[in-house]
């Protein structure tokens, strides 16, 4: 599948030969597999002339990026400054630990999440928050992550 | 019967508190219900009572409830309809008692003027409410006449630094050029801001108009909105708003009938701080890595692709279509004379009211917080106010009095910045808040200058050891020294500013630090590693429940006797007091 650009060609097509095209050519390049693999970033390089360490490196600077297959379902935990005084970091932990992520991981072992911190989600009156796919949970407590993230592991059965 | 019209408050911190549910509630009972108009808006600021609905028609009059919930909207409704709407859930009201109408007694609306009032996707809405006359006018004005009301109206630039909008925008007009841009800033990062978020959902044709308005006064023919990818909903209803623009002849080629042109393009962040900061923000658009460049020179001189270019906020570009209807002498009427205007601030953190306001400078940060933010949200007293995010600081309780307007918020060493206030209480350790800012801009660094990258690592480790209690008598002044260099040899605001939250915190709750150095406590019992936890004998019945909890097996006793933590082995997690239903653990 890696080698099968058709989709990625569509894209690249349509921003050809316009300035400043690089980000938002490899945000929609990223929605294909969900990130960018070498592949993927070596063929936008060989396409559009721009060179591969000028993808490589814009690709690094922007935490939207990723470089790392991701999960089906995206956990994003607000850190933001009104989430952090209503104790995030329990909420953080009540993941960590449902989800069973080993130190340093990110991704659960059946792909099926991906916990990821964001700076802030703007909804500071729900505090604590997080968000998953594009789903906001707000006023939590690190009691309530188990039956939240049920729901999503039910999905996946069927 | 009688037409009644039902609003619900669909911005973003709506949906996520329920709001879609409500809606969806209301429009499947108006499919078998006569007389019902139903309709969307976006956020009146007060989020802490969101799913807001307004009603508007019955003999009880306009009226907005708070907390709605998807079950009981139908018979309030009905209620309502019969004109027998009990005064429970009711926040805002004309005619009848409103529980927070007090809130909104102390806020000047003009950025805001039209948030949860109209349909931010409906254009008719917006013109219906003045909108775009305020363009018709410019247009019939000299550019550098417009230049001139905006100077005059000494409208400062909402995004943080407050430089004179006016001046600016003269510097762009005068700068030669076949080519200018003009770009708004929407890349909101500070935590605990969400100003132009809702001000995009809220309201986007207002924001659009004042950038059509500056780029017919600079000259230019082209801008970009930048706006953070997080934020979904405000792009949405951007392109939406700038269709509709371009359909009635406001945005596009020839405009008005005039020989203007002006093409306006969105472009989404991808997730860097330091794109904030300008030069960085304009490289971003060129598609590169967000790193700041040297200035001079100056965008207004060469910005964008080399062309002169004119920056500003969301909040900037929403004050201009008012000033050129009122005019300058109608805005500086409203706030002090070096800060005309108005401010919006996000509340957040410990405060009752949290949301968007719209307050005029020079009010107090007392009257903010316990008038138009409903004070305290817990009995705990309050402790400090953050204000200006990341680069800003922390001003205590002695400070409340402070005006705000750039220059008395600037003395007490925070920032304006671009709104964000957070309001913390007793229970917030003061160092931690610190290490929290600390950690945010060491990530956000973009690595470029040393001091920066380096400076901000080792002021988070030193931070970090304090509150895990290894702190060392010679921290404080390591810090301190840190600090000044950081602030001297970095190139750009984000590393300039980034020492405010460590050296406002040392300058006003120093003893905080000092009790984590040398007395290996945090006060505000928050930095797990200094609490300490213990069984108080009389009260403990020897129940076993806090052993069986314990995941390092550090409590000892027999059943039916008191119980002992062995502060050897203890790890400070909690798990023992949050098992105790007896009060039986001391925690300090």
């Amino acid at each position: 599948m890696d080698k099968d650009f058709t989709q990625l060609d569509a894209i690249i097509g349509q921003y050809r030969g316009r300035p400043g095209i690089l980000i938002p050519l490899l945000q929609e390049a990223q929605q294909i597999q969900g990130y960018l693999s070498k592949d993927v970033m070596r063929h936008i390089a060989r396409e559009t002339g721009i060179a591969a360490s000028d993808i490589y490196g814009v690709a690094t600077f922007y935490s939207m990026f990723k470089l790392k297959p991701q999960g089906r379902h995206i956990i994003r935990i607000c850190k933001g400054t009104a989430c952090h005084v209503s104790d995030a970091d329990s909420i953080k932990d009540a993941l960590v630990s449902a989800l069973k992520l080993k130190a340093g991981d990110d991704t659960t072992d059946d792909m099926n999440f991906t916990l990821m911190e964001v700076a802030c989600l703007g909804c500071c009156s729900l505090a604590p928050v997080i968000m998953i796919d594009d789903t906001t949970y707000g006023k939590l407590s690190p009691e309530a992550i188990p039956a939240i993230l049920e729901r999503y592991a039910f999905v996946e059965e069927q | 019967m009688k037409q009644i019209s039902v609003k619900v408050g669909l911005a973003s911190c709506g949906v996520a508190a329920g709001a879609m549910e409500v809606y969806n509630a209301i429009k499947e009972y108006k499919e078998h219900a006569e007389g019902l108009d139903l309709k969307q808006t976006a956020c009146i600021g007060m989020c802490f009572e969101e799913p807001i609905v307004e009603l508007d028609g019955g003999a009880q009059g306009k009226l907005s409830l708070g907390k709605v919930d998807p079950a009981g909207i139908i018979d309030i409704i009905e209620a309502y309809r019969r004109g027998e709407l009990t005064q429970a859930n009711v926040i805002l009201a004309d005619e009848i008692e409103g529980s927070r109408n007090s809130l909104l007694e102390g806020q000047t609306r003009i950025v805001l003027r039209n948030c949860g009032v109209i349909d931010p996707k409906s254009i008719d809405d917006y013109i219906a409410k003045g909108g775009y006359l305020a363009l018709q006018k410019a247009l019939s004005m000299k550019p550098e006449d417009i230049v001139n009301v905006i100077t005059e109206s000494g409208l400062r630039g909402r995004g943080g630094a407050g430089f004179t909008t006016g001046k600016k925008w003269s510097l762009a007009a005068e700068a030669e050029g076949k080519k200018k841009y003009v770009v708004c800033n929407a890349d909101e990062g500070d935590p605990g801001a969400f100003m132009d978020r809702s001000t995009l959902e809220g309201d986007p044709h207002n924001v659009i108009e004042g950038m059509i308005i500056g780029a017919y006064a600079m000259g230019a023919d082209e801008g970009y909105i930048y706006c953070r990818a997080e934020y979904p909903m405000a792009i949405n209803h951007l392109k939406l708003a700038i269709a509709r623009a371009e359909e009635r002849g406001f945005l596009g080629h020839k405009i008005l009938g005039t020989d203007f042109n002006f093409e306006l393009h969105i472009k989404e962040g991808a997730g860097a701080f330091v794109c904030g900061e300008e030069t960085a923000l304009m490289q971003s658009i060129e598609g590169k890595r967000g790193m700041p460049t040297i200035r001079p020179p100056y965008p207004a001189r060469c910005g964008l692709w080399g062309c002169p270019t004119n920056i500003n906020n969301v909040e900037t570009w929403a004050n201009i279509s008012w000033i050129i209807n009122h005019g300058a002498q109608e805005f500086r009427k409203i706030g002090t004379d070096k800060s005309p205007g108005t401010k919006v601030f996000a509340l957040a953190g410990k405060i009752a009211g949290s949301g968007l306001i719209e307050v005029p400078m020079g009010i107090t940060l007392r009257d903010i917080i316990y008038n138009v933010g409903g004070g305290m949200k817990t009995e705990k007293p309050f402790k400090a106010v953050q204000m200006g995010g990341p680069s800003g600081g922390c001003i205590p309780a002695s400070l409340l009095d402070t005006t705000v307007d750039y220059d008395s918020i600037n003395a007490t060493g925070a920032i304006m910045g671009s709104g964000g206030m957070v309001v913390m209480d007793e229970g917030t350790c003061m160092v931690d808040v610190a290490r929290f800012f600390l950690n945010f801009t060491q990530n956000e660094s973009c690595g470029k200058c040393t001091f920066c990258r380096i400076g901000t690592k080792r002021m988070l480790e030193i931070l970090t050891r304090i509150t895990e209690g290894k702190g060392e008598p010679e921290d404080i002044e390591r810090l301190e020294e840190l600090a000044s260099n950081i602030i001297k040899g970095s190139l750009c605001g984000l590393g300039q500013t980034a020492p405010n939250p460590v050296l406002t915190t040392l300058r006003y709750f120093k003893d905080e630090y000092l009790a984590h150095i040398e007395e290996k406590r945090c006060p505000a019992g928050v930095c797990t590693a200094l609490i300490r936890y213990e069984i108080i004998e009389d009260k403990c019945i020897g129940c076993t429940a806090c052993a069986r909890k314990c995941p390092v097996s550090c409590i000892s006793g027999a059943v039916k006797q008191p119980h002992f933590i062995d502060q050897e082995k203890c790890i400070h997690c909690g798990a023992c007091y949050k098992a105790c239903k007896f009060n039986a653990i001391r925690k300090g």
